[in-house]
């Protein structure tokens, strides 16, 4: 078999591309100026694979491009009429599940889901709204816990550990029912890095650090004000091509 | 409650404190106080060196795990579809009255809790119900006043019931269980003309893994858990993949509801399993075997250890197995605690390694990185049951039993409205028709083929065939006749079977069953109108994308029954009105007025 090649050749969207094998389809796509849609995602963690949103066609089956590595020839399809209809249906379901009232929301302009819902301009969910009862969890010395807004992406999860490792937020319970839970003694003992680390990772505002000022940038101003999600992305195409 | 003595400690370390023998620990914690107290998680996290917060997770995942004291009997009634069907109401209603209590609490007095539960995989005896881990079966009111009486004296549990064993194995001393085998119809699988140990005596003499596997390959077995990947083709990945360790899975979590010749076969046919394992294990080099079984059959336990300590005196597992030298290989029980998704290869694996049943992505696969990280096979108890006889009689006869396309025989569970429900093994290509006649069913509105993730099939397709390239099956076959309300009885309960046992990690499979369940109901309840149709028609297609087989398949109730039975959602919905909000508002608002004593503005 002897040893594994440097680079795979792949197809996206028609566009030959050259990766370097493992490298997870997302990536590859967003160095190369093409903007695949992510919500729980966050560039160099472990992927989480749970929103579905990347999901893109491989071969001309649907798998998410966060979680699937570049083989040699494998065709990918990022944009096509179902596969944009898919993502606006997980966009209008994460806006029913839960409770959103961007308004009032310290995130706002900030958002991701937000974000996305402009990128996609999405105006009413097709679905009926489930208001569910949720709680807020207050009772932390440095975060602030929403559950209202919480899109269960496992970010927190994923990316905050004490010094020795131990994880400090996990999932309860399964299925409708699924929330994050803050451990009760390495919560007390969160540093203030570790508590500023989660926020910033959290796409909406489930997680909010008590020591920042509230609405410091006012709505209007702030990064997805400006321009739409993964317009960063995009822009890297246009200068290449020019 | 006298939990503060408990020695918590001492089950860790028992496990030598590996956090990835959580779900023992917390089984054994379970099993000798009836729930897990939370003083136990502090205990857990610190041995272990993990966090409160993941034992929590992996604790709060699964259904059998009791947060709260649950009654010193604790009553799990089934409430699968086939249970309603065969008069679950009544047995419910006279459990409550007899207990004073209501489903989800405990009695006032603490001794009996009552509870619900998904398929307890004894579909052919229904109602069933598991109490302090031992199975009642058949159950009827009179029966549940005298089981309610025995407790209330104060009897254990091996006495509340008066009705005598089960057949075959359910007798013995180590199982004395009032479950019936049902074996209805016995192919080359299940008839005895085998005596377990030929192959791995005999056989593997003259055979090298590489024959083994090349002899499994030319017969052209399937998996017959439901996915029916080759099962060659998954050893001989398995065998090339690289790993200091290799380990055997037997997957033995039979959830799909209406399924149990897992069942079966572990009470009847353990040997032939273990010995099928063994043979994976020649086949890809491994020395490790788990079996990984639902909580449900824990009634089993005892049997199943039995058997491999039998084989082991026997020199059928250990070292130098049947004197092949170098040859090692044993196997350890590994038990779920209630979730549907850990019948999910690589759910089952997180189970195993103590976290919650979450599926993983793939690639990769568990032939390349499984349990523990290294290569993994896992088969279905039935895979492994045809493999041994496959090596015994030779690939070539293996062939000539089936069809063209499919080979060999399918156990089958069937239940519902039949007069003769219980496992039949045929071989692949009979017509539902067929299988209808044998079974004794008449006047039948639908067959349900494959479980709820299956799907809903009308008359018009009885003549269709049993193989993997027209109605492929992991076994479940429910039965409805006409006297059935296919939508309100059949396709509600299995969405509210998804909506339990989702895993809730993909957006779609966590939300889209709950909102097809509720728009159904807005049907039934004469509230629907066209476009909840059409909802109903073009929601569910997003299903495809989420991780497994659970979430692409949560939606199929509801897709095939409006496919083949169209008619039951049209003669429900409101013609000649375009829109209805699904309530009457007068109604809604009726509480609220009488309370502050005002007529609605409506
Ligand atoms: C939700 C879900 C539940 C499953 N449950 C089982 C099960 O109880 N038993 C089983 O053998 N396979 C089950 N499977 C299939 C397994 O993932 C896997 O394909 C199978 O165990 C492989 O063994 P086989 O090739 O011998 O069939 C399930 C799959 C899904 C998606
Ligand atoms: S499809 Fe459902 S059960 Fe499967 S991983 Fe996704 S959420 Fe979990």
């Amino acid at each position: 078999m002897g040893k594994e090649k440097e680079y795979v050749t792949i197809t996206i969207d028609d566009q030959e591309i050259q990766a370097r094998p493992g490298e997870f389809i997302v990536d590859v796509a967003r160095r190369h100026g093409i903007y695949i849609p992510v919500l729980c995602n966050l560039k160099g963690v472990k992927p989480a694979g749970s929103c579905r949103i990347c999901t893109v066609l491989v071969n001309g089956r649907p798998m998410t491009s966060c979680t699937t590595p570049v083989a040699d020839g494998m065709e990918i399809t990022t944009r096509s009429p179902e596969l944009e209809d898919f993502r606006r249906s997980v966009i209008e379901i994460l806006f029913v599940e839960g409770n959103h009232f961007c308004p009032a929301c310290e995130k706002s302009g900030n958002c991701e889901l937000q974000a996305l819902a402009y990128r996609f301009e999405i105006m009413v969910p097709r679905y009926p709204y489930q208001f569910p009862h949720r709680e807020i969890d207050a009772s932390w010395p440095l975060l602030l816990k929403d559950h209202n807004r919480c899109v269960l992406c496992k970010r927190c999860i994923r990316t905050i550990f004490d010094k020795e490792g131990h994880p400090i937020f996990a999932f309860r319970n399964r299925g409708h029912e699924l929330e994050i839970t803050i451990d009760p003694e390495y919560g007390k003992n969160m540093t203030d890095e570790m508590a500023r680390q989660a926020a910033e990772n959290c796409p909406v505002g489930a997680l909010l650090y008590r020591k920042k000022h509230g609405f410091e940038i006012p709505i209007g101003k702030r990064k997805y004000d400006k321009e739409p999600i993964g317009s960063d992305v995009e822009k890297r195409k246009k200068e290449k091509v020019s | 409650m006298k939990t503060t003595a408990f020695d918590f400690e001492k089950i860790t370390e028992k496990y030598g404190n590996d956090k990835t023998r959580l779900m023992d620990m917390l089984i054994d914690i379970q099993q000798e106080l009836g729930y897990v107290p939370q003083e136990a998680l502090p205990v857990l996290a610190r041995k272990t060196d993990t966090s409160q917060a993941w034992v929590e997770q992996t604790l709060s995942f699964y259904h059998f795990f009791r947060r709260q004291p649950s009654g010193k009997y604790t009553v799990f009634l089934n409430k699968s579809v086939v249970s309603w069907m065969m008069g679950r109401e009544r047995v419910a209603r006279t459990f409550e009255e007899e207990a004073g209590c209501r489903f989800g609490e405990v009695s006032p007095d603490g001794l009996i809790g009552l509870f619900d539960t998904s398929c307890i995989g004894m579909s052919d005896q229904e109602p069933a119900a598991l109490i302090n881990g031992k199975v009642f079966t058949r159950l009827t009111p009179f029966r549940v006043r005298e089981i309610v009486r025995n407790m209330r004296s104060g009897k254990p549990v091996t006495e509340l019931s008066t009705s005598g064993y089960g057949g075959g194995r359910n007798a013995l001393e180590v199982i004395r269980s009032e479950v019936r085998n049902n074996i209805q119809r016995k192919g080359p699988l299940l008839q005895d003309n085998y005596q377990y140990g030929e192959v791995l005596r005999q056989k593997l003499k003259t055979l090298s893994p590489e024959d083994v596997i090349r002899e499994i390959q030319l017969s052209e077995l399937r998996g017959r858990g439901g996915a029916g990947f080759p099962t060659g083709l998954k050893w001989e990945f398995c065998r090339k993949a690289k790993g200091e360790r290799k380990f055997i899975f037997c997957n033995a979590d039979e959830g799909e509801p209406g399924t149990f010749k897992d069942r079966v076969l572990l009470t009847e046919y353990p040997e032939l399993v273990f010995e099928g394992m063994t043979l994976a294990a020649y086949a890809v080099g491994a020395r490790e075997g788990i079996l990984y079984i639902r909580y449900e059959y824990k009634y089993l336990e005892e049997h199943l250890h039995t058997v491999l300590r039998k084989l082991r005196e026997e020199n059928l597992l250990g070292k130098d197995i049947a004197g092949m030298q170098g040859f090692d290989f044993d196997i350890r029980i590994q038990y779920g605690a209630g979730a549907y998704v850990c019948g999910e290869e690589s759910a089952l694996l997180e189970s195993a390694e103590g976290k919650r049943g979450e599926p993983r992505f793939k690639p990769p696969f568990p032939v390349e990185k499984g349990y523990l990280g290294f290569p993994t096979i896992i088969n279905n108890v039935e895979t492994l049951c045809d493999a041994v006889k496959i090596i015994h009689f030779g690939s070539e006869w293996y062939r000539s039993l089936g069809t063209e396309a499919s080979k060999g025989t399918k156990v089958l569970s069937i239940s519902g409205d039949c007069r003769y429900p219980g496992i039949y093994e045929l071989e692949w290509g009979y017509t539902v028709n067929d299988i209808l006649d044998m079974s004794g069913a008449e006047e039948v509105q639908a067959v349900q083929v494959g479980g709820p993730s299956g799907t809903l099939i009308g008359p018009e397709e009885f003549d269709r065939i049993l193989c993997y390239n027209d109605l492929a099956t992991g076994g479940s076959f429910i039965i409805f006749n006409q006297r059935r309300d296919l939508l309100r009885n059949v396709v509600l309960n299995f969405m509210e079977f998804f909506i339990e046992e989702s895993c809730g990690s993909c957006v779609p499979c966590r939300n889209m069953p709950w909102l097809l369940k509720q728009k159904l109901e807005k049907i039934l309840n004469g509230h629907g109108v066209w476009k909840d149709l059409e909802d109903l028609e073009s929601w569910p297609g997003i299903m495809r994308i989420n991780r497994c087989g659970l979430g692409q398949t949560a939606a199929n109730p509801v897709i095939s029954s409006l496919r083949n039975f169209r008619a039951l959602y049209e003669e429900r919905i409101q013609k000649g009105r375009s829109f209805d909000e699904g309530f009457e508002l007068e109604k809604a608002v009726e509480e609220s007025c009488k309370a502050v004593g005002r007529v609605p503005l409506i």
